[in-house]
């Protein structure tokens, strides 16, 4: 058996194809946007090496889309940690209390992941709708008219909020299901010992629980900040970073610049950021976690 | 175990009102694609359609692309799943249970691609199939989508053959069967709930993807359900009923597939996050 295992040539009819794929689309193109960045270049003319020109004038702010676009992938990230996180955590403990009903709860919440960005954000552009949308009458009915004429997606000091909620209220039933899984995880034994104790429902979340889900919320909130990030269906969808950037994200600046502006460079330095970002910030999460979790 | 009593009505209302903010959308789009204009612009925003109007549903079949587009977005996500299957399948099986000198090299390589944001290879990628003069095709999408879809294929493959006792191989070898043989007669239909896990996980990721799908296709031969959406937006700007409809059929297979197979499809959408 031994000799059939160690088979050169089947090992290579099982591993090339997939490897030579994912070499192909993967990581040679990852090398190639990292030497982009480093040109002037438009796509059709000559290709002029600049060296870190285009990182530096993205890093000195010179590129007010990018830098507003930077801001709102971190006002994202602030509304999933500030919002989006806590609910899925308290639903999460709730749901993994034992509580009569928890299946069907945990399937409900978990219905609008599974629909498609672009729908999910289309139907939030009529329930916003200043004259006939759901929010609309809602907001007459509870007397706010002034409130109710507001084009949330239409106004700059709005947008970026407005299309903030569709993307919170659709990701709350995944990290719900994982914060689920792992509470469910902790050992009942050590529930109870705690109640025997004389700990009360919440020290035992807060001293039991919570530190033996922290593997968990680790991993959730990784998720929940490069998410953010690099965030693109929703806010494509329903404002194109407008109005005025006001909603700009990091990926919608990237394609902008090198689809419609055609600044090859540019657009792949933008492209590393956004890698570069999401790897700092694992990393160092990584190294939080890490000191809290002996 | 608790049952349900009075002290816990503040929880279950609680509950309860998360539960309809979470589903009250579908309910409102649902029933705005079976109304007409003039009953939602003349008030009838958030109730029961007056007249149920399923030529709304008509209409987008027949005077719309949507067919085309759903299609289309068939026959993608289709192959990808099934290529991810395959290649992740074999590429996987030859990490985790044969023996070479580089198989752990070629697991990290994979790994690290988990990491890697579909951004970073967009450009390049286009350029190569431009070069080719393949964007506007299937083959576009079917390679992305297949190849960023792997490493979560071989992640999951390798944690199900891992636990295989290798006496299925030996069993195999004793009656004289090829490795190839093996492979496909004795290993694959002892890790199907791997390979329903990682075709649910693809289909949601593939059905509803974007970036590529939008900035590599521009024919309407070829456009996927979300980009065909965007461009019915135009079209059906002031029509909420067609565009309801529309929407409603966009997310008809993802949520039939829910429903069926909801505590499937929940394990599968988390089975890739547990490692982090």
């Amino acid at each position: 058996m031994d000799k059939v295992l160690r088979d050169k040539r089947a090992i290579l009819l099982f591993v090339l194809p997939g490897l030579t794929l994912f070499l192909l689309v993967v990581i040679i193109p990852m090398f190639t946007s990292i030497y982009y960045s480093l040109l002037d270049w438009n796509g059709f003319g000559d290709r002029t090496f600049i060296g870190l020109k285009n990182y530096y004038e993205l890093f000195s702010g010179k590129v007010f889309s990018f830098n507003k676009s930077i801001i709102n992938g971190f006002y994202l990230t602030f509304l999933t940690l500030l919002f989006q996180f806590p609910m899925a955590l308290v639903l999460a403990l709730i749901l993994s209390s034992e509580i009569k009903g928890e299946g069907f709860f945990r399937t409900v919440y978990f219905i609008p992941v599974m629909l498609s960005a672009v729908v999910i954000a289309m139907l939030f552009q009529r329930i916003y709708d200043p004259n006939y949308g759901l929010l609309h009458m809602v907001l007459l009915k509870l007397g706010l008219q002034s409130w109710a004429e507001v084009t949330l997606l239409g106004n700059p000091k709005t947008a970026m909020t407005a299309a903030s909620f569709p993307i919170l209220w659709q990701w709350v039933g995944y990290h719900m299901l994982l914060l689920y899984a792992g509470a469910k995880s902790v050992p009942t034994e050590l529930r109870e010992a705690a109640k025997i104790d004389g700990a009360g429902p919440v020290t035992t979340v807060f001293r039991i629980v919570l530190p033996l889900m922290l593997p968990v919320i680790k991993v959730c909130i990784v998720m929940l900040i490069i998410g953010s990030i690099k965030e693109f269906d929703v806010i494509f969808t329903m404002t194109k970073g407008g109005p005025v950037n006001s909603s700009q994200m990091p990926s919608l600046v990237m394609i902008e610049t090198i689809f419609r502006r055609y600044k090859y460079g540019m657009g792949s330095a933008m492209a590393m950021c956004i890698v570069l970002l999401c790897l700092l910030i694992t990393a160092l999460l990584q190294k939080i976690f890490d000191r809290k979790d002996p | 175990m608790k049952k349900f009593n009075i002290k816990n009505t503040p929880l279950y209302s609680f509950l309860i009102v998360v539960a309809l903010i979470q589903i009250y959308p579908l309910i409102y789009l649902f029933f705005f694609s079976l109304k007409s204009n003039s009953e939602i612009f003349g008030g009838n925003v958030a109730g029961l359609p007056t007249n149920w109007l399923w030529s709304n549903y008509k209409s987008i079949f027949s005077n719309s692309d949507m067919p085309t587009y759903f299609f289309n977005s068939t026959v993608v996500t289709v192959i990808s799943i099934l290529l991810v299957i395959f290649l992740g399948g074999t590429v996987g099986y030859a990490i985790e249970r044969m023996r070479w000198r580089y198989s752990k090299l070629v697991l990290t390589i994979f790994l690290l691609g988990i990491m890697i944001p579909a951004q970073s290879s967009l450009l390049p990628l286009f350029m190569n199939l431009s070069h080719f003069n393949i964007t506007d095709s299937y083959q576009a999408l079917i390679l992305p989508y297949v190849s960023f879809g792997l490493p979560i294929s071989i992640y999951i493959f390798t944690g199900f053959y891992e636990s295989i006792p290798y006496e299925m191989e030996e069993s195999g070898c004793l009656e004289g069967c090829s490795i190839f043989q093996i492979y496909s007669y004795i290993i694959m239909p002892m890790v199907k709930p791997a390979i329903a896990t990682i075709a649910i996980f693809t289909y949601r990721n593939v059905w509803n993807e974007l970036l590529f799908a939008v900035t590599f296709i521009t024919k309407k031969a070829y456009k996927t359900v979300p980009v065909g959406l965007m461009s019915l937006r135009g079209r059906y700007s002031t029509k909420w009923g067609p565009i309801g409809a529309a929407l409603l059929i966009a997310v008809l297979p993802s949520l039939i597939l829910y429903f069926i197979l909801s505590k499937q499809v929940q394990e599968s959408m988390t089975s890739g996050a547990i490692k982090g």
